[in-house]
């Protein structure tokens, strides 16, 4: 079975000489298909880093990294796109919704960019909005809509292209306490849907509905706890959904 | 990710900020506009110059007694000459002579007065110009009858009071009465109207070409300028080609009789249509591209304000960029849609400078009927274009070239 996300021993390091800051020192990390895992830290921990050099947004000083079977290292600009594109559904702490466009255009925009006709995009979209539960807001545009809605939509946009990662940054970070439910409650049944999911965190209550919490500390994996099997339900799911 | 896609990716990208837009097209808009129009102005004068040049006649040689000529310049440098001859009747025989200048057609002797009042009943009008001359003149000059006919040489011989009149003055004198057969008084002098001359059409500048009145030159001269000189002699070559060989000729027997040469210096000119024209289309051609540098140059700043609003705009959206480039977009996407903005806003500004350009060419401008040139609308247009592409290039660039997680830091 190919693993989602292969790390080996990769490292980081910004600036040089005296000043060289070591965000990570060779942090090795698989996740298997279907595996939901939290990534903790405190600030500074580099699970930030970490996430950037996952999502393709950055690449390692050292190491090795695969993402669904390919080696992301050797990829050229624009192969990383299609990278990002078609293997990474992104989720961010401020839901990065492009201004202006209703809900729909965002969620059918990677579409477009991976050259998905019109009519296919569409309807893709509109199941992804539906599986957010936000069926009946397609048109709004994202100042029309609550901060959970808006966070709905990027998991819709994140899940459209069907990629093999979704990958969350603090997802939570910026929602009140029911939204944070609602949206935990979303990962937890994609996840027994058989999703793969990794979510960077700092809240131990998110890290609560992973299977695997991974704790970084100082670029270094200090802690690995398996909470359910890879190919079982998250642990929470049923709280949830309740 | 089809072109259409980025198109429309780019007009809502426009369409997000609309007043901008709007402002950044302006500048465009002007620049064409300015440059199509000024063009146009340009040639319209230059073709209305053109026209009046070619209403003296066409293969025709002016030879006008001057001022300048006499003995050398050294010796009588200021003033008047005193020596000059003026032109008379006898040079004008002269010059029809076909053994002396077998390259002449026709030889028409020239006497005007200007601003002649002229009356008909209870109406008058002052006459701009009143020509006495030969009937060769009309066919010289190249001035067609419209209604009535020419003077014969029997009127010249007689010294006969007829006259053909320009449109401005049968239009002045008469309105809508036919003038031929009628008497009009010029100057207290009984003239009767044979003919009325075809509408001339242009007016150069301060000069109505129909404010005009042409009788036999000795009845002029009776009545009018008295028997002194003439004011020119109108030459008619026998075709286009003979035009400088005739000149030869007359530059040889007006020398011969004037006595010319050596240290006198000619004390007449010869004023060429050919040689005119040229001058007068080198002259026109450069103020021409003169108005066309000008308004280029506010095409450019146009293209320079679309840099700067691109800049501006790829700025502003630093975030969207990083936000389109995380979810896959690839560079050339992202290119081409600031390309395409950049573009849009030229190309829209050019079409709309066309049609501003193409409306105001059909008023009249400073006097001016302006031509538009088609060269100059796909000149401007394609500039348009290309200042788009051009000046968008660098933002655009700079958009592409933009990291993601730079990009998506940026607040």
């Amino acid at each position: 079975m190919t693993l989602v996300l292969d790390v080996r021993d990769a490292t980081k390091v910004y600036g040089a000489g005296e000043t060289a800051v070591h965000a990570l020192r060779g942090v090795s990390l698989q996740v298997e298909p279907g595996d939901y895992v939290a990534v903790m830290g405190a600030s500074g921990s580099g699970k930030s880093t970490l996430m950037n050099i996952i999502g393709c947004l950055d690449v390692p000083t050292a190491g090795e990294f695969h993402l669904d079977g390919v080696d992301v290292g050797g990829l050229d600009d624009r192969q990383q796109a299609v990278v990002r594109n078609r293997k990474i559904g992104f989720v961010f702490q401020s839901f990065n919704l492009i201004p202006r466009m209703s809900a729909l255009t965002n969620v059918e925009l990677p579409l477009a960019y991976g050259g998905v006709r019109p009519a296919e995009r569409r309807r893709r979209a509109l199941a992804a909005l539906d599986l957010v539960g936000l069926a009946d807001r397609v048109n709004h545009q994202p100042n029309e809509l609550s901060g959970g809605q808006q966070q709905r939509v990027a998991i819709a946009r994140a899940l459209v292209t069907s990629p093999a990662l979704l990958l969350a940054d603090e997802p939570t970070g910026a929602l009140d306490s029911s939204s944070t439910l609602d949206v935990l409650g979303i990962f937890d049944r994609l996840s027994a849907a058989g999703r793969t999911i990794v979510v960077i965190t700092h809240e131990p209550d998110v890290a609560e509905h992973a299977k695997r919490v991974i704790r970084l500390r100082d670029g270094q994996v200090v802690e690995d706890t398996r909470l359910a099997p890879v190919d079982g339900l998250p642990p929470r799911l049923g709280e949830v959904t309740a | 990710m089809s072109a259409v896609e980025i198109v429309r990716f780019a007009v809502r990208g426009l369409a997000a900020n609309k007043m901008r837009s709007a402002l950044t097209t302006l500048g465009i808009l002007i620049g064409v506009a300015a440059v199509i129009l000024l063009v146009a102005v340009g040639e319209g004068s230059s073709q209305s110059i053109q026209k009046n040049i070619a209403q003296l006649g066409a293969n025709t040689l002016t030879v006008s007694s001057s001022t300048s000529g006499g003995f050398s310049r050294g010796q009588e440098a200021t003033g008047p000459r005193t020596q000059a001859r003026p032109l008379t009747v006898d040079d004008a025989r002269a010059l029809a002579d076909r053994a002396a200048a077998p390259s002449v057609a026709s030889v028409s002797p020239v006497v005007s007065a200007n601003a002649q009042t002229a009356s008909y009943e209870g109406a008058s009008h002052a006459i701009q110009q009143v020509v006495g001359t030969y009937p060769s003149y009309f066919e010289a000059s190249n001035k067609p009858v419209a209604k009535g006919a020419y003077f014969f040489n029997d009127d010249v011989l007689a010294a006969r009071k007829v006259v053909v009149i320009g449109q401005t003055v049968a239009e002045n004198l008469f309105g809508p009465v036919d003038p031929v057969g009628r008497q009009v008084t010029i100057t207290g002098v009984p003239f009767t109207v044979v003919g009325v001359l075809k509408e001339a059409g242009s007016s150069s500048g301060f000069q109505d070409a129909d404010d005009v009145a042409i009788a036999p030159l000795p009845s002029v001269q009776q009545s009018l300028t008295g028997f002194g000189p003439l004011s020119q002699i109108l030459v008619k070559a026998e075709s286009a080609d003979a035009v400088d060989a005739a000149q030869a000729e007359i530059t040889s027997v007006l020398d011969q009789r004037h006595g010319v040469g050596g240290a006198v210096a000619a004390d007449y000119q010869i004023l060429n249509q050919a040689t005119l024209q040229e001058t007068v289309s080198a002259a026109t051609s450069t103020f021409t591209v003169l108005l066309a540098a000008v308004a280029a140059i506010s095409l450019l700043v146009g293209g320079i304000g679309i840099t700067n609003i691109m800049l501006v705009t790829v700025t502003e959206r630093t975030r969207e960029i990083g936000i389109r480039k995380a979810i896959g977009a690839p560079r050339g996407a992202i290119l081409g849609q600031f390309l395409v903005e950049a573009t849009l806003l030229s190309l829209i500004g050019g079409l709309l400078g066309v049609a501003i350009a193409v409306a105001g060419a059909q008023f009249t401008i400073a006097g001016i009927t302006p031509v538009v040139v088609p060269g100059s609308v796909v000149l401007a247009l394609g500039v348009s274009v290309a200042i788009g592409l051009f000046f968008g290039s660098y933002p655009a660039n700079r958009a592409a070239k933009l990291r993601p997680i730079e990009a998506l830091r940026f607040e």
